[in-house]
This record gives structure tokens, sequence and C-alpha cells, in this order.
């Protein structure tokens, strides 16, 4: 970055065309730089009194509630230092809940980013009816996520249509909803399909991106389909792949919804991850400090996740290699 | 700039929790010109609400000051949670029903202004008819925090035509002759599962997890969720282990009850017998098929009676309470207890007879009224409560999961649920 001489306000115009500005009394307070940084500053207001209402203070506010006992019907707020942070570290249910949570997360990215880069890879060829396909895909992401949901709810019952399906093909299909691994397996399968749409057009769209003289570079060099994936497609839109992976971990820690209308966490808490769990100690039990508190650990996960996967940029994505 | 995006995106979880809760208040309790009232109600039913509105145009018309009184109906899966969620927010209505379960909560929270004075006071109340068994749950320290508007039994409403399609003889017969029992019902579901493809007995609204409704059928077996101090587990005790066992062998091996995740509607004709509340007859104004009310079945512990509750109580919260417990002690006087029996049995002695109840319930037969609310009321156990009852609730539901299922250890689940509630039960 070079420093730029900034001439002072009223200074006359290099062009001889263009003729001279009235004359001012001196450089004045609103200098040239003085202007610009107010109308920056005007512009990003919005956004910024947006982040400090509804971001930065509910933040505070969080850690603020956690450190508190809080009962909601009594209306009693007392201040309970980090006992709460205490009770979290001794919460029987915790490895539970945080096991469930590392599956979901661990089975959504990793089946979300497999199969929406494989079917991204099979659309970039120019063959016809891609445009359908693509369309068909896609259509799951602009569906209202609870609806979607309690259509597969339904269709997921014992006596559902996914078991219907089945019986038709002679397979007597689990009660999907009702046994632990199966329950995990469907929340996760219900959320794929609804999102592996939209990872799937970023990724299409990084494909379409790459040049193509490297590929033929590649033939040249006598690389194979394998070869030319591994070594020009995968190094060229890893910057696509870290957005990605970054945007699905994040909403993996965010589901909602989808337990909430499926399996309320369960059978027995097979479900339960850590997001419904803070909504349960909160709303329905009561224990809003409690479930600030978990609000904060939560936070604390996503925080130290993305900045794992931040530094780990320079190791894989290609652009950020020196 | 990515980064801070997704840290941003990270705290809307944080933020949504707070932008419900952040905004707290207190009330104001002087009444000072016009009063707005506001009740939150479970039921969304045109005939419930007409009958409140009709109730409270009445109450305007002697009451100048208040000049609107709204009923705002909660869906009732989520009716307590929104409800603190609004006394969360400094949003508590004026008057609200509170469900049985967490009775507990509520009355001992503090929450809810005691309605002993406004009651004393209001002329023609006649608080001496109501009966003792129906306040228990809503008392604390002496004092009444809520009124039982609706002291309602279980029965088991009957598909007769289902059940002669099937072979099966009638409930109704059976009672006569002293064999409706559990078995007996278990026998005829299951053989209607077999000869019509229909389901047998449906438990309305347990669904594998509102456990608390299997209560209708292990009091025949005279078990409990806990004593009745609230802190000794009953769910591994010989009775519940025997009203398990046999429940587990009715769903997995006689199909009389369909299983998890099996959904199937006495109402609209999908099952031979539901085990519900007598306010479900208004489902059956226009049904297609032949149906009866009859008892719940004797278990072998003999005839038994089950009921569940509502109350209504006014928030300290309000701005209004003193109006609004007012309205309360008018909404339930004995003129409009008599009318909102037609929906919800009263508790009042004078008015748990077949005449009134037949004026307001013209689906039942005087028989079935007299059977299984007049007589189940007074003797009726009411469905298990307890403070912390959202939570207990929970943690006995995730417990009895593995009870759902063909062969389940009966003994060792009962067990685990004990475990898992004990920390809660001694609270």
């Amino acid at each position: 970055m070079s420093h730029r001489t900034e001439s002072p306000v009223g200074a006359p115009a290099p062009t001889g065309t263009t003729p001279a500005p009235p004359p001012r009394r001196g450089p004045g307070f609103w200098t040239i730089r003085r202007r610009d940084q107010l109308a920056g500053y005007l512009f990003v207001a919005p956004q910024l009194a947006g982040t400090i209402v509804f971001v930065l203070v509910p933040l505070a506010l969080v850690f603020w509630y956690s450190l508190h006992e809080w009962n909601v019907l009594s209306g009693t707020f007392t201040f309970t230092g980090t006992d709460n942070y205490r009770a979290l570290a001794e919460d029987p249910k915790l490895p539970g809940v945080l096991r469930a949570t590392a599956f979901f997360s661990i089975g959504l990215v990793v089946t979300n980013l497999a199969l929406a880069l494989l079917l991204a890879v099979l659309l970039n060829q120019k063959l016809r009816g891609t445009v359908l396909f693509r369309t068909l895909f896609f259509s799951p992401v602009v569906v209202s996520l609870v609806a979607w949901t309690i259509v597969w709810g339904v269709l997921l019952q014992d006596n559902g249509g996914i078991n219907g399906l089945l019986r038709t093909a002679g397979v007597h299909g689990p009660n999907w909803l009702r046994g632990d691994v199966t329950a995990m397996a469907s929340v996760i399968a219900v959320q794929l399909v609804k999102n592996v749409g939209l990872n799937m057009v970023l990724f299409l769209a990084a494909l379409q991106g790459v040049p193509h003289d490297l590929y033929e570079a590649a033939r040249l060099d006598g690389a194979g389909r394998w070869r030319q994936f591994r070594s020009v497609t995968l190094p060229m839109i890893s910057p696509t792949v870290l957005l990605t992976s970054i945007i699905t971990v994040v909403g993996s820690l965010q589901v909602f919804a989808q337990i909430a209308v499926l399996t309320q966490g369960g059978p027995g808490t097979s479900t339960t991850v850590l997001l419904y769990y803070l909504y349960q100690q909160a709303f329905p039990f009561h224990h809003f400090g409690y479930g600030a508190t978990i609000s904060v650990l939560l936070f604390a996960i996503v925080l130290v996740l993305t900045v794992v996967q931040w530094q780990l940029r320079r190791k894989w994505v290609f652009h950020e290699q020196s | 700039m990515r980064q801070s995006r997704v840290l941003r995106f990270a705290a809307v979880a944080t933020a949504g929790l707070l932008g419900l809760t952040a905004c707290g208040g207190g009330g104001d309790k002087e009444d000072s010109g016009p009063v707005s009232l506001r009740m939150t109600v479970w039921s969304s039913a045109a005939p419930h609400l007409a009958l409140f509105k009709s109730i409270a145009d009445e109450y305007k018309k002697t009451h100048k000051n208040v000049t609107d009184i709204t009923f705002d109906p909660i869906p009732f899966d989520s009716y307590t949670t929104t409800l603190t969620t609004q006394i969360a927010g400094g949003k508590a209505p004026d008057l609200a029903w509170i469900l049985e379960g967490s009775a507990p909560d509520f009355v001992s929270s503090g929450a809810l202004v005691p309605l002993d004075d406004t009651i004393a006071k209001t002329s023609g109340y006649d608080a001496a008819d109501i009966t003792p068994a129906a306040t228990k749950l809503w008392k604390d320290g002496g004092k009444l925090y809520a009124y039982p508007f609706s002291t309602s039994p279980f029965g088991v409403f009957v598909n007769t035509d289902l059940l002669k399609k099937a072979g099966q003889p009638a409930p109704a017969d059976l009672i006569k002759s002293g064999k409706w029992t559990w078995d007996q019902a278990f026998a005829e579901g299951s053989q209607v599962n077999a000869k019509t493809g229909k389901a047998g007995i449906v438990i309305r609204d347990f669904d594998y997890k509102l456990w608390e409704n299997l209560s209708t059928i292990w009091t025949g077996w005279g078990a409990q969720a806990w004593s009745a101090d609230g802190k000794t587990c009953g769910f591994d005790k010989p009775e519940m282990v025997d009203a398990m066992t046999r429940l587990n062998k009715a769903i997995f091996t006689e199909k009389a009850l369909p299983g998890p995740g099996t959904g199937a509607d006495f109402f609209a004709g999908e099952s031979a017998m539901t085990v519900a509340q007598i306010s479900r007859a208004a489902l059956l104004k226009d049904a297609k098929f032949g149906w009866d009310l009859v008892p719940l079945p004797a278990g072998p512990k003999g005839s038994y009676s089950v009921i569940g509750q509502a109350g209504l109580g006014v928030f300290k919260q309000s701005k209004h309470s003193a109006a609004a417990a007012d309205f309360l002690a008018y909404f339930t006087n004995p003129e409009n207890s008599a009318k909102l029996a037609q929906f919800f049995p009263p508790a009042r002695k004078s008015q748990l007879n077949v005449d009134t109840l037949a004026k307001s319930n013209p689906l039942l037969k005087p028989a079935q009224l007299q059977s299984v609310v007049i007589d189940g009321i007074p003797q009726g156990v009411v469905k298990p409560a307890h403070s912390g009852s959202a939570e207990l609730s929970q943690s006995v539901r995730s417990a009895l999961d593995p009870l759902w299922k063909p062969g389940a250890d009966v003994k060792a689940v009962l067990t685990s649920v004990c475990s898992a509630i004990a920390p809660q039960l001694s609270k």
C-alpha cells in the first residue's frame, strides 16, 4: 500500500479545461479524507447498528445471564458466579449430548460435501438434462424447512411412505425414527437432501471457473481423469471447499427444527444435540441461566472449529499457499 | 471478513434466544382507566371460544371499566413453554389455563395471585360447593392459586361397528356381566387388528412420548409414577413392572395397540377403542360409525378412575391482577360453571348430576355420564404431577424409550427410569 499525497481542499484541479472551484479559506475541518470517512461510516452505520443491537449486546448478555440463576416463573434473578459452569462440567447428560452433536456434525459434513462435490462434477458435464437435474437437486433448498421436515416425519413413520416403498421391493424397513442409529441417520439424511443443493451450486460455480488449458496441459503430461481431478480440479476449487466446509460445519451445529419435529431428541437421548439441549434447558425446563451457559459452550465450539479451519487453510487451500 | 460473518452466524442462536427474553419488566397493579384482559388457553375450538366470549361479553356489561377481554389460543404441544417465554419477556397474560402436569411449578412459584379473598367477596360464589379433591393440586399453604375449571375423567370411546365387524362383544354388555377388564379389552383390540387390519386400542396423546397418559392403564394395577409426597420413585415397584409387562405384551405380541411410529385416529374410524377425556366427545358430532363411551376397564386391583385437570390462574405480573381475579370469579361462578360444563366437567358437587351434565352434553347418554363422569370424579386419581415437571417428564420419556420394542427387559428399563429421575425427585 502506498500513501497518496493529499492535496488541500480547494487546490486547483490538475486539468486546465475545468473551471477552478471557488476559493475557500484554508483546508477547514471537512477535508476530502474526512468526508470520505464520514460517508464510509454512514454506509456501514445501519449494518453496525444491527450488529451491535442483535449480535454484540445479546452476546454480552448471554455471558451475563450464564452467571445467574434465572427462574422465570418466580421472577428471581440471582447472581451465582461460576455455578452454572461447574454444573455444566458435571452434567451427566453432557457427554451424551456432545457425542450426539459430534455424530451429527461429522455425519452431515462428510456426506454433504462428498455428495455435493460428486453431483457438481456429474452435472458439470456437457450432457442433456443436466439443467433439469440441477434444478431438481437445488429445489429443496428453497422449500420451507419445517414443512420439509414434517413431510419427512410422515414418510419415515413405521407405516409411512419409505417403508411402503421398501415393502414393494420385498424389504421390511426399520422403524426409522425409533432406533438409536436409524433415528440419527434419518435426521442427517433429511438435512442432507435439504441442503446438498446449495453446496452443489457453489462447487459447480467453482468447477466452471477452472481454466480449460490446465486440463489440456495435464492431459499432455499424461494425466488420467482421476489424476486431473486430484491435481487440477481439487486445488483449483479448494477455496470453495473451505467456504462450504465452514458453512456446513457451523450449520450442522445449529440444527434444531429437524430434531424438534422428527425425534424431540429421542429415542432416549440419541439425537439430543447441543442446540436442542440448550432449548430444552432454557425453555421447557425454565433454566434460562443454565441455557445461557450451554450457549456459551456452543459459541466456544463454533469459534474453535472456525479458527482451526481458517488456520488449516494455508496447508490445503491453493491460493493461500505461499 | 468471512470469519467475522461466521462468528456472527454462530451468535444468531444466542441472539434468537435473547431476542425473546431480553425485554423484561414488572407490572403496575393500580387499575386506572380502561382495563383490557388477556387469557391464554390451549383450545382453539370455535364452540369453546364462542362460549368464553359470550361469558366475557356479559361481564363487560356490568363492569364498564373492562373494555376488552381476549382469549389467546396457544397450541397444546408448546403451551407451557410459550407461556413461560411470555412471562420471561415481561408479557405474561392476565389469566391463563394451566396444565395439571405443571401445576406444582406454577402454584409454588409465587407467579400466581391467591384467589381466596376475591372468591370470598364474590356474592353467590358458593365456594363450599367445590370438591376438596379437585382443588388439592392447586393449593399451596392453604391458599388457592388456580381454579380447577375442568376436572375431566378418562373413559374409553368405543367404535361399536368395528367391534361387531370383528365379532367381538360390546364393552357395555361386558360391564353388565362384570367382564370389562384390561385383559378383555386387549383381547378385543387384538382381534380387531387381526380381522380388520384397523388399530385396536389407542391411548390418545400418548404416542410413545407423553407417558403420563399411561396412568390410565397402570392405575388398574395399583401402580403410580411416584409416591404421594413426590419423593419416592414408583416405576421399579412390582405393580408397575406387572402393568408395563402386560402393556408391552399387548403392544408387541398381541398387537392390541398400534406400535411406535404408527398413527391411528379413533375419531376418523381408524381404531376400535381409544382412552380419552369426555371433552373429546365433541369430535364425534359427525361420526359415521356407531359409538359408545364406557369407564376404563378394571385392572387386577379392581375398577378405578383417572382424571385430568386444568386450572385457571391470574398472574402477579399482570397490570390488572385485581380485575383479572374478579373476572376469574365471574367466569367460574355457579351460573357460568354450568355453562362451561358442556365441555369441561365442573368441580362443583351441585353440578355433578346427570340432569345438569345431560343438558349441556347432548352427545352423551345419561348412563354414560353417570358411569364415567359422576362416578369417576370423586374416586379419580389425578394424572402424575410434580415440581420441575417438564424436566422430569423428559427424563422419564428418554429412559422409557427402550421399553417400546418387542421382548424388552421391563424390569431393567423401569429400574433405569428410577435412576434417571432420582436426583429430580429428591429436590
